[in-house]
């Protein structure tokens, strides 16, 4: 009963997803534009062509796969290694892009020899990673009272892309100054050259052909 | 202890059984950066008579155009478009299998485009798994439930206006810096070549001593 259970579950977690193909050393980079504070959950599963058989196993140990996630700034939010199915989850605490890298991390890397590993991914962001039928249960809420917290919940994400987005909107303003002040000041800067070097190279020559005895 | 237990333990097994069958139930969305000269797919597999959308809009890069090909499992392409900046296609699964469609940007010779897909296979999950719904909805859950579907779109639309910011503002960015570098280039050529103009000048002079005729500039 347990074991059937337990089975379930595992196809549950994975019954259905995306999925696309990965070489050996190939590194895939996805980009989630999030604002802070909102967790975003990553599930993926891999798969090994087997040549013997021409379709992918089901599972494969010691196949392991690199994750990596950045923050807007470039910085390391998460690096680590996981198995062949693995999940992942962290909380934005910069508004922006953050890349979330994959790449294939095999301890035997002969099993690689055909090529191809099948991975299955699925990112979930804000509201889309509560699990309603367990908050349910965990806060003894009604069907309505638990309709109404999934409204909160997307309310509340609505929200927070808004305030983000306020906040990029001034980034995009602040850069178009700042073209806008570098243009100013480049022409000005460039007329002046060009008058300086106009009116040095006239008197220059002007001296020199007068000590040449031309003029 | 055992009798109370039993029950639940049965009524677990045809619970997750009935969620598993309950049809495609799923939704991903991704943006991913596609290289100059480069094809992207992704598979999935659908039941047949499940209504899926499949929406894609390229974020930065070029000229912001794409190919999309969406194939079903015998191969017979279903959508197909070249050059495309976004679209939306809705289409039901005819056949069960796995679907592939592709992104390529392999007219591209050196820019690199990130694109977003949005591919929703079915409808939402239940709120409820366990939920057969005997009586109808009252008028407060349907009320939920429309403001449900509305927040929906709200999220979307939101998503959609993001992405056209995202692309504006990687212009301005990119417009921000190639102007310091090309101002800074263009004043540096500019010394260069009014200097050793002069320089030359000089060079035509310096030996020919002797010559009277005026060299016109």
């Amino acid at each position: 009963m347990y074991i059937t259970r337990s089975c379930l579950t595992q196809i549950l977690m994975f019954r259905r997803a995306l999925y696309f193909h990965i070489g050996e050393t190939e590194k895939k980079c996805f980009i989630e534009e999030i604002p802070d504070e909102t967790m975003v959950i990553g599930k993926y599963r891999t798969q090994l062509w087997d040549k013997q058989t021409g379709s992918f196993l089901p599972s494969t140990p010691g196949l392991g796969m690199h994750v990596e996630i950045k923050d807007p700034d470039t910085k390391i939010v998460l690096s680590r290694q996981y198995g062949s199915d693995g999940r992942f989850t962290f909380t934005s605490h910069t508004p922006g892009e953050h890349q979330i890298c994959l790449h294939s991390n095999s301890t035997k890397m002969a099993l690689f020899a055909g090529g191809k590993l099948r991975v299955h991914l699925d990112i979930q962001v804000g509201e889309h990673t509560n699990n309603y039928p367990e908050i349910a249960a965990k806060d003894k809420l009604t069907e309505l009272q638990l309709r109404v917290r999934q409204l909160l919940d997307q309310v509340d994400q609505i929200q927070k892309e808004q305030n983000y987005q306020r906040y990029r909107e001034e980034r995009f303003r602040m850069t178009s100054e700042s073209t806008n002040q570098r243009v100013l000041w480049w022409s000005i800067t460039q007329t002046l050259i060009l008058l300086v070097t106009g009116v040095w190279q006239m008197r220059h020559l002007k001296s020199f052909f007068e000590a040449k005895k031309l003029v | 202890m055992r009798r109370a237990r039993a029950p639940a333990r049965l009524l677990l097994v045809p619970v997750l059984w009935a969620q598993l069958l309950c049809g495609s139930v799923w939704g991903s969305e991704l943006t991913f950066e596609l290289p100059d000269n480069a094809k992207q797919c992704f598979y999935e597999d659908i039941i047949v008579g499940t209504k899926c959308t499949l929406e894609f809009q390229v974020v930065t890069g070029g000229h912001y155009d794409v190919d999309c090909r969406l194939e079903d499992p015998d191969g017979t392409v279903l959508y197909k478009e070249m050059k495309k900046q976004y679209d939306s296609f809705t289409f039901t699964a005819a056949k069960n299998g796995t679907y592939k469609f592709c992104f390529s940007n392999e007219f591209s010779t050196f820019t690199h485009k990130t694109v977003y897909f949005d591919f929703q296979v079915g409808d939402d999950p239940p709120l409820f798994p366990n939920e057969n719904r005997v009586t109808a909805l009252t008028q407060m859950e349907s009320a939920c439930v429309s403001i449900h579907e509305a927040l929906k779109s709200v999220i979307d639309y939101q998503t959609h206006f993001r992405l056209r910011e995202a692309q504006g503002r990687s212009r301005a960015e990119d417009l921000n810096t190639r102007v310091a570098f090309w101002s800074i280039g263009e004043a540096f050529i500019l010394l260069v070549v009014s200097i050793s103009q002069v320089v030359l000048l000089r060079s035509f002079f310096s030996d020919k001593k002797t010559t009277t005729t005026r060299v016109g500039s």
